[in-house]
């Protein structure tokens, strides 16, 4: 078993270098465009290039605030207001009707409009994703808190735990789950959003850096800022487990 | 009755319609019982008899429709911290899953406000003698079933209320972890002597722990019959001795003899609807 095991450790080690081997062959025989499909080599060396003039780490840098501000301007909010959704009714009244109504607009279509409130600075970046994580936190949220198995509010009634206590120690534990996994949501729509809205509405940035090489036609530059987005999409990835394994412990098999 | 101790709980026409889909349907229709202080009264009766329903208005998790319920305090004050009136044991897992084993049983003194220094140092002896030492930074998960309904039932005790209400604890348990679960139950409430209130379906499990068995009738419950089981067996009980003894046979008998015909009848009703 454990050997087995293994081996399919390896093979899945084994798949990417291999198609990376025959990428490389393909590109040096010519078996493939080059002007589409440059040699590995050569998207590692522009790579290299591109990380020795700070070029690469200087676009990073920009997206990954714009990635950490916009989300957190839509997380703490989305939180918050779900919470309040799902906790009393009048508020759920008030604004469940909003929420369903905006909510199908796909977010990056309200970036033209962002644009002509915030400019093209750094506003309007965060607003569109902002406004592309607070729906899906807020929806999760509420779900959470709605979800709660009725028992626990039972036992919290019958040891009479005052409304604070039932919201510290009840509703905000038993929502977490659903709270996390509606963050892990949050920033796969952040990461999509942003690089949407680098291609048309910025002058930095991961995104931009990929569509004006399309536009001066460095293919091998496109694919080191294509790499770079997956290892953002990546890198949140493994923070979102992170803050799974620390916040929910009794959630762990 | 024989017992002279006073009653703590008086029951006088308790009555509950529920509402299913704008048709009343009669759960409880006048249920009288008195329980003495210090009493272990078992509620046995057919399944949707209302038993559990009698648990949940008594500790405050449905409104009464009829009747009254007068509890005589041990004292009466208006600090938070007093004793609670009641706490209840439930039958499904109940615990919190995202605390552990201590914050579970301490979550009464927390709600009446006790600093954590002080409901740590008030569960530790609870926990001990719920032979759950060392599992007091555990998280529900990681215990068995078994386990958990200990945890469940250390946290109703540790809030010290003057009346345990248990909704068979021990249901969903198998016989072997039942069988230990109840001998500990009664170790344990000997030392209190609590009032308490314990809805079950198992004649035996009501042999075994009650004083009174309070047998109920089909839907709408009403109280069919009372059996005495305190004169047979005394204080302090074990589970083995009472089983084995030939009083067991008889009482099994006289409770099954009232239960039968109200199982078999709503059996009856319910192949009708």
């Amino acid at each position: 078993m454990r050997l087995r095991w293994g081996g399919e450790r390896l093979l899945s080690v084994l798949s990417p270098v291999l198609l990376l081997a025959l990428w490389e062959l393909a590109a040096r025989t010519n078996a493939i465009d080059t002007r589409f499909f440059p040699a590995p080599s050569d998207i590692f060396a522009a790579a290299v290039t591109l990380i020795r003039t700070g070029e690469l780490w200087d676009n990073l840098s920009i997206t990954l605030v714009r990635l950490a501000v916009g989300f957190l301007l839509g997380a703490v909010p989305g939180i918050v207001i779900g919470l309040a959704m799902g906790l009393f009714s009048p508020v759920r009244a008030i604004l469940q009707p909003l929420v369903d109504g905006t909510f199908p607009i796909p977010k990056i279509a309200i970036l033209p409009l962002f644009i002509l409130i915030f400019g093209l600075g750094e506003e309007s970046k965060y607003a569109i994703i902002a406004v592309a994580v607070v729906y899906l936190v807020l929806i999760n949220t509420q779900a959470g808190v709605r979800n709660i198995d009725r028992i626990y509010l039972d036992v919290g009634k019958n040891y009479h735990a005052t409304r604070w206590m039932m919201f510290t120690d009840v509703a905000l534990p038993g929502a977490a789950p659903l709270i996390l996994a509606g963050l892990r949501l949050g920033m796969g729509v952040a990461l999509l959003v942003i690089v949407a809205a680098e291609f048309v509405g910025a002058r930095s940035g991961v995104g931009y850096q990929i569509w004006t090489s399309w536009q001066v036609f460095q293919v091998d530059r496109m694919f080191v800022y294509l790499l770079v987005t997956a290892v953002i999409g990546f890198g949140t990835a493994v923070v979102m487990t992170f803050l799974e394994r620390v916040l929910l412990p009794w959630k762990q098999p | 009755m024989t017992s002279t101790a006073p009653v703590k709980v008086r029951i006088r026409g308790l009555r509950k319609r529920f509402s299913v889909k704008g048709r009343p349907i009669e759960a409880l229709d006048g249920i009288d019982v008195d329980v003495e202080a210090g009493a272990f009264l078992c509620i046995v009766g057919p399944s949707g008899c209302g038993k559990t329903t009698l648990l949940r208005i008594l500790a405050g998790l449905e409104e009464k429709t009829a009747g009254t319920i007068e509890v005589a305090r041990d004292a009466a004050g208006k600090d938070a911290r007093e004793r609670p009136v009641n706490a209840m044991v439930f039958q499904e897992q109940s615990i919190f899953p995202w605390m552990t084993v201590r914050d579970n049983v301490a979550f009464g003194l927390k709600a009446r406000g006790f600093s954590r220094r002080d409901r740590y140092a008030i569960v530790e002896p609870f926990i001990r003698r719920a032979n759950l030492g060392g599992f007091e930074d555990a998280l529900p998960h990681q215990l068995s079933g078994g386990m958990k309904q200990r945890v469940s039932i250390t946290r109703a005790f540790a809030n010290d209320p003057e009346m345990l209400l248990m909704d068979e604890p021990f249901a969903a348990l198998d016989e072997q972890t039942k069988l230990i679960l109840q001998a500990e139950l009664l170790r344990i409430w000997e030392e209190s002597r609590k009032t308490v209130l314990y809805v079950t379906h198992s004649i035996d499990e009501a042999i075994v722990l009650a004083d009174r068995i309070l047998v109920m009738t089909a839907r709408p419950g009403r109280v069919k019959d009372v059996v005495d089981v305190a004169s047979v067996f005394g204080r302090p009980r074990r589970v083995e001795a009472v089983k084995e003894s030939a009083q067991y046979g008889e009482l099994f008998g006289r409770v099954w003899g009232a239960l039968r015909e109200e199982v078999m009848g709503a059996q009856a009703a319910e192949a009708v609807s």
